[in-house]
């Protein structure tokens, strides 16, 4: 077991303006579980798509087994013993598990025989799944098994896995690693990208860091510890969001059995939420994607209305209003799609900067535009929250993730909203970006805010929340406070089963 | 008024003819928008099929070369539509309406020297045994070839797309282009691939109209046929079987009309020319119920 399997050296692919990789080397050992870390931008899609024949390098070569590898495309790759589980999943919603499985496949054999196969190493690894069920109605948590089971039919050597974690509970995070154990134990090496560190110290034998497109260190994460891998990933200490103590107020937002169906075939229906969210507190919610989040979040913002009962921001009933009005009132919402939703990515910071900002800070009167104010707007988030842009005229779509993310968060914060709702704030945004946004969530509480976090990350919501819900299958569960809650507690918040006991102390 | 006058065997006859070209020119589309391109072209490529076929049956005095080259000339004309949008990344909604345009002008410029002659028609041809059954030989069994080409082809693309691999791939490839390139499937030679039978489908369906159905050669001649081919198509939920019931119903439905007509019906003859269109889409809303391929009429680009 202690074999080289792959062997990369010096690969090295730029891109217009950007390196991605800049020589960067490393091996993998047969039946080694190996972490790829590092921050958003750092190079880590670009090297593992280099290594699924997506991407050709420019420079550097790649040894498989001792043999040269350059795989021509992923089809190469996967004959040559490569599997990927990718972090958006390939999958193909209206059709069948077993149909998704055959397209991942060379030469796949009948439907029937595939659907025997699936069930055979469904049972093998613990992995549940029918193969009759249509992709679309999986939850993430099947979604990703159709992808590990269709890279576990091909046998592979080596299993390659984006961000695997990202959206499931933390059960169905103990199944996966049990089943990566299992593959590991029985030869397959497995490239492990995360950026969630304790997951890679509980899991991975070794592990890589890049930064800006170049190897800066290798480790034993068993042994060293999730801040020094953090400050190796950044290249700067940490900085940790600071809690200041805030007086919880009167409640501001009330939602009172808010129900909806759901909006379209793929979606969920939200049933009976209750909750209050008061002022100088922050509520986070936690869950697993395709529970409920975006329908509730449409609901919120007004662009699914709903009966005027079932929202109340300061006790005004306000579920039938549209989003600009609701927003007049005080109420913002941050969607969780940055580029398409929560900004328009072919328009300017300062025409994004008006499409949310108008109403609150007075950017237009009489139907026209102050262009003046706007432009003084945007250029107040971009100092505020460091987004790092070469001007306020530039596209939204041309900045990258995290500055994208810090911009929509920060335009609005700088509104001064009574109530602001956030999906996934931090989402894809690397590690000092993400504290910069929780520290900027938790002086809005402390300036005497409502503040409703939606966010599948876990340790964020334990971070600056103050009470805590889950949402599952379009239910939210009865809040209880952030403090002292434990893994296992939210492990089974998130899988909606909760005791009679929890519900009563609410 | 003298309902005497229709003859229902007749009326059930002349329903395959009527809806055979946009039968065809569907079917074509259905397989183009499986594969997540929405040609919009459909009528240009049709009344090029239509020219095209006129000028190749009168020289050669073949109808069957007629069809082909038809086909031929469809194809062509899909193909410029799929290195515009495919490759060149531009917009298939105002593409595919720039084709419809340009087809029309190519084929009256085409068609100069071809208005008033005559098209060689199809051999009389008797299917033995079937074509003998009465009643039900008379309305299914005893039509040009192209009729049961037509079919052939509707339960060909309904084999190809439910039991093939390839047609599995093409799925994958209207239904999330990005999971399908991540894959390794080549999306842009795959769709070129179905434009192209797209095309070569309208034509068949233009040439019927010019070399079967009218026939004769006029500019314009295809009035509108592409558009209800395209609304099929939709409405159909991109499925070959509601496809065919679609491209019957409004067929029939044409046919009632202009018998209706002539036995000199008490409305207005506006009213019976817009019942098949009505017809059509009412029944096909009704049945309605599927969505569309995730990835139609989204623009590819490899690097996203």
């Amino acid at each position: 077991m202690t074999n080289t399997l792959l062997a990369l050296n010096g690969l090295t692919k730029a891109y217009p303006g950007v390196v991605a990789n800049d020589d960067v080397s490393f091996a993998i050992k047969e039946g080694e579980i190996h972490a790829l870390l590092g921050e958003n931008g750092a190079g880590k899609s670009t090297l593992v798509k280099t290594i699924y024949g997506l991407v050709k390098p420019d420079r550097g070569e790649m040894t498989l087994k001792g043999a040269a590898f350059t795989p021509a495309d992923p089809r190469a790759a996967r004959a040559s013993g490569i599997g990927m589980v990718f972090q958006h999943f390939s999958l193909f919603d209206a059709m069948t598990v077993a149909e998704n499985i055959a397209l991942g496949m060379e030469a796949p054999p009948p439907q029937r025989e595939i659907a025997r196969q699936v069930r055979e190493v469904s049972e093998k690894y613990g992995l549940p799944l029918d193969p009759l069920r249509i992709v679309g109605d999986l939850s993430a948590g099947e979604r990703q098994r159709v992808e590990i089971i269709r890279c576990l039919l091909q046998d592979p050597k080596l299993l390659i896995m984006d961000e695997p974690t990202s959206v499931l509970t933390p059960q169905e995070v103990e199944v996966l690693f049990q089943t990566l154990r299992k593959l590991s134990a029985e030869g397959t090496a497995i490239l492990y990208i995360s950026h969630k560190l304790e997951e890679i110290r509980a899991l991975c034998d070794q592990a890589t860091i890049l930064r800006l497109g170049a190897v800066v260190g290798e480790c034993d994460p068993k042994v060293t510890s999730a801040r020094e891998m953090a400050e190796m990933m950044v290249g700067a200490k940490l900085q940790v969001p600071q809690r200041s103590d805030r007086a919880v107020g009167r409640g501001l937002l009330q939602l009172d059995n808010l129900s909806a169906p759901a909006p379209h075939q793929f979606g969920t229906p939200l049933r009976e939420i209750r909750l209050t969210a008061r002022i100088g507190e922050i509520t986070g919610i936690g869950g697993v994607a395709g529970n409920g989040q975006d329908e509730l979040v449409a609901a919120l913002s007004g662009e699914m209305r709903v009966a005027a009962g079932m929202i109340k921001l300061a006790d005004q009933p306000i579920g039938n209003l549209p989003p600009n009005a609701r927003r007049k009132l005080g109420l913002s919402v941050a969607p969780e799609e940055r580029n398409g939703h929560a900004a328009a990515g072919e328009m300017s910071l300062i025409e994004n900067a008006l499409l949310t900002g108008r109403v609150p800070k007075s950017l237009a009167s009489r139907g026209f535009l102050r262009w003046g104010r706007v432009k003084d707007f945007a250029q107040a988030i971009v100092a505020d929250f460091d987004v790092r842009t070469p001007s306020v005229e530039s596209a939204a779509a041309s900045l990258s993730g995290g500055n994208l993310q810090k911009f929509v968060v920060g335009r609005e914060i700088l509104q001064e909203p009574k109530v602001l709702v956030v999906n996934q704030p931090t989402w894809g945004v690397d590690a000092a970006a993400a504290a910069a946004i929780r520290q900027a969530l938790l002086d809005l509480a402390a300036k005497g805010a409502a503040v409703v976090v939606i966010s599948q990350d876990l340790d964020e919501l334990m971070e600056i929340s103050d009470q805590f819900c889950a949402l599952n299958a379009g239910q939210l569960s009865a809040p209880r406070p952030a403090a002292g809650l434990t893994v296992d507690e939210i492990g089974l918040m998130l899988g909606g089963a909760q005791s009679d006991a929890v519900r009563a102390d609410a | 008024m003298d309902f005497s006058a229709i003859n229902p065997v007749l009326l059930l006859a002349s329903l395959m003819v009527a809806a055979t070209p946009i039968l065809l020119a569907a079917i074509g589309e259905l397989v183009v928008e499986r594969a997540g391109v929405l040609n919009l072209g459909v009528e240009g490529m049709m009344i090029t099929g239509a020219v095209c076929g006129f000028i190749v049956a009168v020289n050669s005095g073949s109808p069957w070369l007629g069809f082909a080259g038809a086909a031929v000339g469809g194809a062509l004309l899909s193909v410029l539509f799929g290195l515009l949008t495919q490759y060149l990344l531009s917009n298939q909604v105002a593409t595919g309406l720039a084709l419809t345009l340009f087809g029309l002008g190519l084929s009256a410029l085409m068609g100069q020297g071809y208005i008033g002659i005559k098209a060689p028609s199809f051999p009389d041809w008797h299917i033995p045994l079937l074509g003998d059954i009465p009643v039900i030989g008379e309305i299914v069994f005893q039509h040009d070839p192209m009729v049961y080409v037509g079919l052939l082809i509707v339960t060909a693309v309904w084999a190809f797309l439910t039991y093939s691999r390839a047609g599995l791939i093409l799925r994958a490839v209207g239904e999330n282009h990005d999971a399908a390139h991540a894959l390794g499937y080549k999306v842009r030679a795959i769709r070129m691939m179905a434009i192209m039978f797209g095309g070569a489908c309208a034509g068949l369906g233009g040439a019927y109209l010019s070399l079967v159905r009218v026939p004769q050669w006029t500019e314009g001649m295809t009035a509108g046929a592409g558009w209800i081919a395209l609304a099929i198509v939709v409405f159909a939920n991109w499925k070959p079987g509601r496809l065919l019931l679609g491209a019957y119903l409004f067929g029939g439905v044409t046919v009632l009309q202009l018998n209706l007509q002539a036995a000199g019906f008490a409305i207005p003859v506006e009213y019976l020319s817009m019942s098949p269109y009505l017809a059509t889409i009412v029944v096909l809303v009704i049945m309605s119920s599927g969505r569309a391929p995730g990835s139609l009429g989204r623009i590819f680009h490899a690097s996203r």
